[in-house]
Formats: structure tokens, C-alpha cells, sequence
């Protein structure tokens, strides 16, 4: 009956905009942030992926996120979308989880890293073999997996200068407030990131080049 | 004009260089810069070919179950809601709705009887309808202006900057009219005003230029929500509350000899 009575309440919320979401929440409304947290999950864990490069640390940024989002929600203005609040939020847990990675990292002895299934694989496989084929590295999975290694070697703001401009479209301003910059120095910032990614993909980018040539590409 | 150098190639892409006719001009004469631009671009296509594991249709459920022991209630003192920004801002724009109704009643009282407070509260709803259905009559230029453009052949960037300019412009005061209709509880109004600042707020940030495929991109948010329909549905229904509120007061005789015509 209660189960029946929370579901009513869930499909009364759902279609609720932000605005009264939030006011709801902090009127004591718990299942109200609920409706947030359903609306803006995918949003934040795509961010969150595209930081950290890894899906185990992109849901603890979500969570986090969201967690962090209800702790500050009083000081959450209302002049501007709950979505865009939380995702600031994210984008700066982000950068804090990826220094942190990297500190841990460092300590290891073993010049190890981190694959994408969390399995610690040898830093020296990272290193393009020059002689796999053309076909092979020309898959688009290899590729992809090349560019993410290639993002993993950026420092945490071009990381999120690169991410956030390409991948979500936002304005300079808009990733600039979240790297505490000017628009100059974020504009740089992503042509940094940008510039150290093509040089990075650069044999590899030949290679899948060649492979279309030779019409091998799949 | 020596070759673009790699930042140039990359702002211009970006919509964000200075000089987009000077380099323009110079693309369409330099075949080695168009070759440095087409890698560019096979560059940002597999840049875009990076994927992203499903997490699975069940993950914001996961989230919340993740979090919500974490979640201490918020019960803040009742006096600390009145001092919280969003309040503020609501107070200050109520305010400056009242001051305008106060202004507008003066100057159309006539010279009849003195007519009883109701009126000022008539008068406000009636600046209200009027300028929430004027809000929404701008914004639906501007999608409607998006939604039907289209690229010319070949054409590698769209100026977006005055659409861009208006959504930033309509954007406070969409903010304003959303919390008046919050507070007022009219749920369908705000419900749209919040959708409509979503998009607002989306076409605001795009660059002052986009590609055909951004374009596309922000065309297709826009189809998504079905923001226009919703747009039009409530101004509607607003033009016909005005049409029922704003008749100018009259005798009754007058009114029916007005209904006779």
C-alpha cells in the first residue's frame, strides 16, 4: 500500500520542473532531489566518463555530485538551471578525482596504469608498437582506445577545457568559470589540449590514413 | 599571407578566431592550409568516435540508492527561506510588478466612480499576461527562426550571433516570469518557462558561429522537447485570458451595445 502510495507520489513529481524540484527538497521533500537525480544522471555520468576516462570513477563523480549538489542546495541561486549547477559541480569533482588518480598513481612503484575495466595493465603497452598493421590499428575500437590514453596524458584543465568544449559544446565563459580563468587563458588552454592530442594520434591518424587507401578500413 | 598556423586553423574551426575573413579568404586560395583543415577535422571525427559504455537504463535508480542514506533531511528555520537568493529575486521582481501596476492603474483610472482593490489586483495579472505573452512571442521567433534555417550548400559556418544575443537577453527575464509563475502555482506555465530557459540557455551558449552538424545539433534539441509547440499552446491560452481580462472597463449598456456589433 505505502509502495503503491510512493510510486503516485514519483509520477506526481516526475514531470515537476527543477525550480519547484528544488524547493520541494529543501522543504523536506526527499524524493523531490530524487526526480533531479533521475533528469540529470546519463548528463553528468557522459561529463563524468569523458574526465576520467573510466566508468568506475565517472559513477563515484555522479554520486558525489549529486551528493555535494544536496548538501549546497540552499546556495543554489535559482538564476540558473539546476542542470548546469550540478554539472559545475561534477566537472570540479572530476578535475579533484583525476589529480587525486594521478597522485596515487605516482606513489605506485610499478609504472603501471589503469585500463578501462580497472585491470592495472603495463604503462610501456601504452607505447604505439610500431610494428602492429595498418588494418589493426586502423579499427575505429583501437583508435578510440589510443585517444583515450591520449586524454589521460592531459593535465586535469585541459582535460576539462577539451571535454567540455568539444564533446558538450560549452562556451569559453562557461568552462572558464570552472577552471577559475579568463577567456584567454581557457582558450589556450583548449588549444593546448587540442595540439597535444593530434601530436599524440599523429601515427596513428597516418596509419588509419594509409589503411583507408589501401581500402582495408573496415 | 604566410600559413595559418595551427591555432589560427583551430580558432577559426571554432568560430572563435578575429580575423574569420582574413582567413577565410586565405583557405579558399591555400591548398596546403585546406589539407592542414581537413586533418583537422579527420582529427575531431575520431575524437567524436571515442565511446561511452552504456551505464545501464537502471543507473540513475543505482545513483539514488547509492546516496539517498547519505541524504540528511533539510529542514532549514523557516525566516532563513526569505533571506535565500532565489527569494530575493523573487521579492524584487514582484516588487517591481507591483510598483508597475500601481503606475499603469493611475494612469488609466477615469474619471468615474473609485473602483474597490480587486481592480489592482486585476491590473497586475493584466501587466502580467501581457508581458509574459510578449516573453513568449520573442522566444518563439527566435526557435521558430532556428528551426527553419538551413545551410547553404557548402557552407562550413552559420552566424548564429543575433539569435544568440536575443536568447541571452530573454533569458533573465524568462527566470523572473518562471518564479512568478511558481509562486503563483500555475505548474503548466512554469513547466514550459523552464524548458523554454533549458533551449534559451543552450542557444545562448553556442559559439557566435557553429558548423552545419552544431547546427543541426541545436535544431534537433529543439525538435526534442517540443518546445515550440508547448511555446505557442500557452501563449495561446494567454492571448485568450487577455482577450477575457484586458476588454477595457465599460458600463454594462456599453458592453452590450459593444456585443451587438
Amino acid at each position: 500500500m505505502s509502495r503503491m502510495r510512493v510510486s503516485i507520489e514519483r509520477a506526481e513529481c516526475e514531470g515537476i520542473p527543477d525550480a519547484l524540484a528544488v524547493e520541494r527538497t529543501l522543504a523536506g521533500d526527499r524524493d523531490a532531489y530524487r526526480v533531479l537525480v533521475d533528469r540529470y544522471s546519463l548528463y553528468i555520468y557522459r561529463l563524468a566518463y569523458r574526465m576520467t576516462g573510466n566508468s568506475h570513477d565517472a559513477e563515484e563523480v555522479v554520486q558525489e555530485a549529486f551528493l555535494r549538489g544536496y548538501q549546497k542546495l540552499s546556495q543554489f541561486a535559482g538564476n540558473s538551471n539546476f542542470g548546469t549547477w550540478v554539472y559545475r559541480i561534477a566537472a570540479n569533482y572530476s578535475i579533484d578525482r583525476i589529480r587525486q588518480r594521478n597522485v596515487e598513481e605516482a606513489r605506485q612503484a610499478s609504472p603501471t596504469r589503469r585500463s578501462e575495466d580497472g585491470a592495472e595493465v603495463e604503462t610501456m603497452a601504452l607505447v604505439p608498437d610500431p610494428s602492429a598493421s595498418p588494418e589493426r590499428l586502423a579499427g575505429s575500437a583501437e583508435l578510440a582506445a589510443k585517444m583515450q590514453q591520449a586524454l589521460a596524458e592531459l593535465t586535469p584543465a585541459e582535460r576539462t577545457a577539451i571535454v567540455m568544449r568539444h564533446w558538450e559544446g560549452c562556451a569559453i565563459e562557461e568552462i572558464a568559470a570552472v577552471l577559475n580563468s579568463n577567456s584567454n587563458a581557457t582558450k589556450n588552454t583548449v588549444f593546448r589540449a587540442v595540439s597535444k592530442l593530434r601530436k599524440a594520434l599523429e601515427p596513428f591518424m597516418q596509419l588509419r590514413g594509409t589503411a583507408r587507401a589501401m581500402g582495408t578500413e573496415s | 599571407m604566410t600559413h595559418m598556423t595551427e591555432e589560427q586553423l583551430v580558432a577559426y574551426r571554432d568560430g572563435e578566431s578575429r580575423e574569420r575573413e582574413l582567413f577565410g579568404a586565405h583557405l579558399r586560395e591555400c591548398a596546403e592550409c585546406r589539407r592542414e583543415m581537413d586533418r583537422l577535422d579527420a582529427f575531431f571525427a575520431a575524437l567524436d568516435a571515442v565511446p561511452i559504455p552504456d551505464p545501464g537504463e537502471d543507473f540513475a535508480q543505482r545513483v539514488w540508492q547509492q546516496i539517498s542514506p547519505h541524504l540528511a533531511e533539510k529542514r532549514s528555520p523557516w525566516w532563513q527561506s526569505f533571506f535565500e537568493p532565489r527569494r530575493l529575486l523573487a521579492f524584487g521582481a514582484m516588487a517591481a510588478l507591483v510598483i508597475l501596476a500601481f503606475f499603469i492603474g493611475r494612469s488609466t483610472k477615469g474619471p468615474g466612480p473609485v473602483r474597490n482593490v480587486a481592480d489592482s489586483g486585476k491590473v497586475r495579472e493584466r501587466v502580467l499576461v501581457v508581458a509574459v505573452g510578449d516573453h513568449l512571442g520573442r522566444s518563439e521567433m527566435i526557435l521558430m527562426e532556428l528551426a527553419n534555417a538551413e545551410p547553404e550548400k557548402g557552407q562550413k559556418l552559420m552566424n548564429i550571433s543575433s539569435e544568440q544575443k536575443r536568447a541571452e537577453d530573454l533569458l533573465e527575464e524568462n527566470r523572473m516570469y518562471r518564479q512568478t509563475a511558481l509562486r503563483d502555482g500555475d505548474k503548466l506555465m512554469a513547466s514550459t518557462l523552464d524548458e523554454l530557459e533549458r533551449v534559451l540557455l543552450d542557444i545562448a551558449n553556442s559559439p557566435d558561429e557553429v558548423t552545419p552538424a552544431q547546427f543541426e545539433a541545436i535544431q534537433k534539441r529543439i525538435a526534442a522537447k517540443g518546445i515550440l509547440l508547448k511555446v505557442r499552446v500557452v501563449n495561446q491560452e494567454l492571448h485568450q485570458k487577455r482577450e477575457n481580462t484586458v476588454a477595457p472597463p465599460q458600463s454594462d449598456s456599453a458592453a452590450t451595445e459593444r456585443n451587438k456589433i
